[in-house]
């Protein structure tokens, strides 16, 4: 070789070396492989011997399955899998996983090694005393400051995801979902920061006590202890009023994706637990957010109007309400609360009933009616909201969207905390949940009810709500690791009711409920607990999809981005028609109508559909496919397009005999045969 | 792996693809600048409305905001509290029929026992004693608080009297009295929270505050439940 030659090789070879260093120096922030997706069934921990039962973090089996009541499965390849954070077992049906992004450094405790020091000062931070530290389990030391990182709630935009988080917010660029990238993140403690996100504005709930409104992360340091009060009669100090802390809706502008402006920071008397997107379609200036408070009621002294009172003593109470903010787009620095309907108005009449107590001392028997919303979901093309409102499931009109009135509400003795809902696609149902104990705790054990802590479905007619079915994933989970029904967003394939739901360390349950009085499992994603040993707070929050993926807000270990496979009951054809669906932006909570194309593969998915539910004999469900698929290799010719037209008649002649959900595919294959599209 | 980290693929080459191996290295470059193109993610901190967003350095990590002795206070008090409710819910199957009871207080004895043990986890991994400590307890005009017999109780906690004659009742009138001293044991909890964050500092670890505001939630639903039932046996 001369030397030309060798300068060129030398050349091509610092670009390979400096190449692959930057992709090596990309890698390291990229995602971690997905493990095999197939079921993949490792055998769980030994049971707590004697020894672990007096340890207080040792998971506690259920007591017996009170009388009349199912539990759940033991036998499901769900029940045993093998524990880690990021090694548990794992099993899906229907679900293949693309990968799993872990949380960025910040929002951890960022150390494995419980002697690293930087875990020892955040111990110190919760106030443990150093001597007592030395005695705990150091595994316990690694994962006592779960919820203060943990991910919370999704929304979308574009190729942006924005993933909210106890201690702030992510957000990731998912142009190659695949190849999903951290872009940003956003330091803003206060808990939930729940997000939603219009244009160019991003909205982002605060509740927590340390929530500061320059997103500072020092909280409130606690005064010197107060003197004791001397006698039985005297009233506890109130503590200072914080002017600097903030509880409500953050407004950013994210025109710049990497650095969100904070621009208004609308405070509310309870904070926002959740928050709803609500646009007006007879308004283009402005959106609503109705704001959902569950939490403590703040003085008057640090802001002012605030009033904690029952409403006989105190009529401008901040309980009993939702509150609804105005943000005009043109200069969201101007929002503000600009309502606060009192949903439940008419509900404190229980009064009467609890009155007599032997304890004659204020407040000691006051009735607790449903004061408060958890989450709220808006169909604005309806005009219709589902509130889960505590120890309600209520449905309310929302055409006027600063004064929503309520027009129905149900109760339901199995159901301990209406936590959220989602209408089916047609506004015909409503699926709400049930989040029994909040999330913290193991509510799927073998001997935990199936009907407690579940999704309970109503059919919805001239708007009022008719119970139909419950419905909770139905694999038995381990002691250790906290489940109950929570987020999920509507699948979008054609004919069919779907929901993508979230069951924290109960994984993901696509559930189909078509038929509102028999739901049924049709795909699942679940990992082990993180750890066998002790519930520590995981699973997943939120799963939704978005544009053709299924992106799952876990706690504790990141982001996981999943995709449909097909199984008997889920075909390639539904599949691909739910992929057809695009949108530029998605608030769960404020659903919108899907509508699908008249395009070929809606129509095979309509068939694959007629197929499974005998909706129509063999040969005909033949000739329907043939008719496609010469309709397809002719690329839709005059003539193959007249020969779909042609059996148009025979299939509304036959959606005429047919069960209701038949009869919705048959109509809708019949008008795609009418009028296909490319 | 895109294809410039394939040498293999390129090396083959002979010395009259001098020109061309310069290009596929300056090609290389170009691909790597793509590639590289997405910086690493940055980590900012907005400022209060209006004030601008400001970079931190990629090392930066999070901190917690400070515990208070009302925080620990509150969960040893409750973990009292809850215990009195599993024990009244233990007397339902020796002392009713009614079906519905018994499922309601299946519900209550299993959230009770299991946000016990959420509560003792909580103290223990903040080196904190699950032992409720009476003499630093404030608010002793809270209602169920009663001195006079040396009970301390905490808020709407049955008093010895108030059990006793739970155990002495069967069939409807041990309904109604499990019922009543349940709303009021429920509504007691609620003073408790409402006492916390009437306390400066306090309830701002996230846990906690989670926990809280899910015992004021669910007992507010289940208080309303007890009192449908109160009302359909009158």
């Amino acid at each position: 070789m001369n030397r030309v030659q060798n300068i060129a090789i030398r050349l091509f070879i610092t670009c390979l070396v400096l190449c692959a260093g930057l992709v090596t120096a990309t890698l390291a922030q990229t995602p971690t492989p997905s493990p095999s997706p197939s079921v993949e069934v490792k055998v769980d921990a030994k049971p707590a011997d004697k020894a672990a039962q007096a340890d207080p973090f040792a998971p506690e089996p259920a007591g017996p399955l009170p009388a009349g009541m199912t539990g759940s499965d033991t036998n499901d390849p769900r029940a045993k899998l093998s524990p880690g954070m990021f090694d548990a077992g794992e099993a899906a049906v229907g679900l293949k996983h693309v990968l799993l992004l872990k949380k960025p450094d910040i929002f951890q405790l960022g150390s494995d090694d419980p002697n690293d020091p930087k875990v020892q000062k955040m111990l110190g931070q919760m106030g443990a005393p150093p001597e007592e530290l030395a005695k705990l389990p150091k595994t316990t030391q690694l994962v006592i400051a779960q919820l203060a990182f943990a991910n919370s709630d999704m929304a979308f935009q574009g190729n942006h995801l924005f993933q909210g988080n106890f201690y702030g917010l992510n957000i990731f660029d998912i142009s190659n979902p695949a190849k999903t990238k951290l872009l940003s993140t956003i330091v803003c403690p206060g808990g939930q920061n729940d997000v939603s996100v219009y244009k160019n504005l991003l909205f982002m709930s605060v509740e927590q006590a340390n929530g500061r409104v320059d997103c500072g992360t020092q909280g409130f340091p606690p005064p010197p202890p107060a003197p004791k009060p001397t006698g039985p009669d005297e009233k506890q100090p109130l503590p200072p009023a914080q002017k600097d802390r903030f509880r409500g809706v953050r407004i950013f502008d994210i025109s710049d994706i990497t650095k969100p402006k904070q621009v208004a920071a609308v405070q509310t008397c309870r904070g926002s637990h959740t928050h709803t997107l609500v646009t007006d379609p007879n308004d283009k200036n402005n959106v609503y957010l109705y704001v959902s408070g569950t939490s403590f009621v703040r003085q008057a002294e640090e802001l002012a109007g605030c009033s904690g009172e029952a409403p006989d003593k105190d009529p401008n109470t901040a309980l009993f309400r939702i509150d609804v903010i105005k943000v005009p787009l043109a200069s969201p620095q101007d929002a503000k609360v600009v309502s606060s309907p009192r949903l439940f108005s008419d509900q404190s009449k229980l009064d009467a009933l609890t009155n007599g107590g032997s304890h004659g001392k204020d407040g000691a028997e006051k009735p607790q009616a449903t004061d408060q919303c958890h989450d709220i979901t808006v169909y604005s093309a309806l005009g219709l909201a589902a509130g889960a409102c505590s120890g309600n499931g209520i449905l309310i009109d929302i055409k006027d969207p600063a004064n929503p009135k309520r027009l129905d509400a149900v109760n339901d003795p199995n159901y301990a905390y209406w936590h959220s809902a989602s209408f089916s696609n047609d506004g015909k149902k409503v699926l709400f949940t049930d989040e029994w104990g909040g999330g913290l705790g193991a509510r799927c054990r073998a001997n935990d009810p199936n009907k407690w802590g579940a999704d309970a479905i109503f059919n919805l007619e001239n708007n009022k709500l008719k119970f139909a079915s419950y419905y909770k994933m139905p694999a038995a989970q381990a002691d250790s690791e906290n489940c109950v029904a929570h987020n999920g967003s509507l699948l979008p394939v054609p004919g069919r009711d779907l929901e993508v739901q979230a069951w924290y360390q109960g994984g993901i349950s696509v559930v189909d409920f078509t038929d509102a009085e028999h739901p049924m499992e049709i795909a699942y994603f679940d990992r082990g607990p993180i750890f066998a040993n002790m519930l520590v707070l995981g699973g997943h929050w939120s799963s939704y999809w978005y544009n053709g993926h299924i992106y799952a807000s876990e706690i504790a270990r990141g982001l996981d981005v999943f995709e449909l496979t097909p199984t008997k009951n889920l075909t390639q054809n539904e599949i691909d028609a739910a992929k057809l669906v695009q949108v530029s932006e998605l608030n769960v909570q404020n659903q919108q109508k899907i509508e699908w194309p008249r395009k070929l593969v809606v129509a095979k998915a309509y068939i694959d559909q007629l197929e499974r539910s005998q909706g129509l004999p063999a040969d005909r469900i033949l000739a329907l496919r043939q008719a496609v698929q010469g309709a397809e290799a002719m690329k839709l010719s005059a003539t193959e397009m007249a020969k779909l037209r042609n059996l148009a008649p025979s299939l509304e002649t036959a959606a005429r005999a047919a069960s209701p959900a038949d009869t919705t595919r048959l109509l809708a294959l019949a008008d795609i045969f009418k009028h296909p599209e490319h | 792996m895109p294809d410039v980290l394939r040498p293999s693929k390129w090396l083959h080459f002979n010395s009259r693809l001098l020109a061309a191996a310069t290009l596929a290295g300056l090609l290389s470059l170009s691909v790597c600048a793509q590639q590289a193109a997405p910086p690493k993610p940055v980590i900012v901190q907005p400022g209060a409305p209006g004030q601008p967003t400001r970079e931190l350095p990629s090392t930066t990590r999070a901190t917690l905001p400070p515990g208070s002795p009302a925080d620990v206070q509150f969960m040893q008090g409750m973990i009292m509290h809850h215990a009195q409710a599993v024990e009244m819910t233990a007397l339902i199957d020796s002392h009713t029929e009614n079906k519905n009871l018994r499922s309601l207080g299946a519900r209550i004895s299993r959230s009770q026992s299991d946000e016990i043990k959420f509560m003792k986890r909580w103290l223990t991994a903040r080196g904190q004693s699950t032992e409720h400590d009476m003499s630093g307890m404030k608010g002793h005009d809270m209602p169920g608080m009663d001195m006079s017999k040396h009970e301390m109780l905490m808020p709407g906690m049955l008093t010895a009297k108030q059990m006793e004659a739970l155990r002495n009742a069967k069939g409807q009138e041990f309904d109604r009295l499990f019922l009543r001293g349940m709303i009021q044991h429920h509504t007691g909890a609620l003073t408790m929270v409402k006492d916390l964050f009437d306390t400066a500092g306090a309830g701002q670890d996230a846990e906690l505050f989670n926990f809280t505001t899910e015992v004021d939630s669910g007992q507010r639903a289940e208080i309303r439940i007890m009192q449908t039932m109160l009302g359909e046996k009158p």
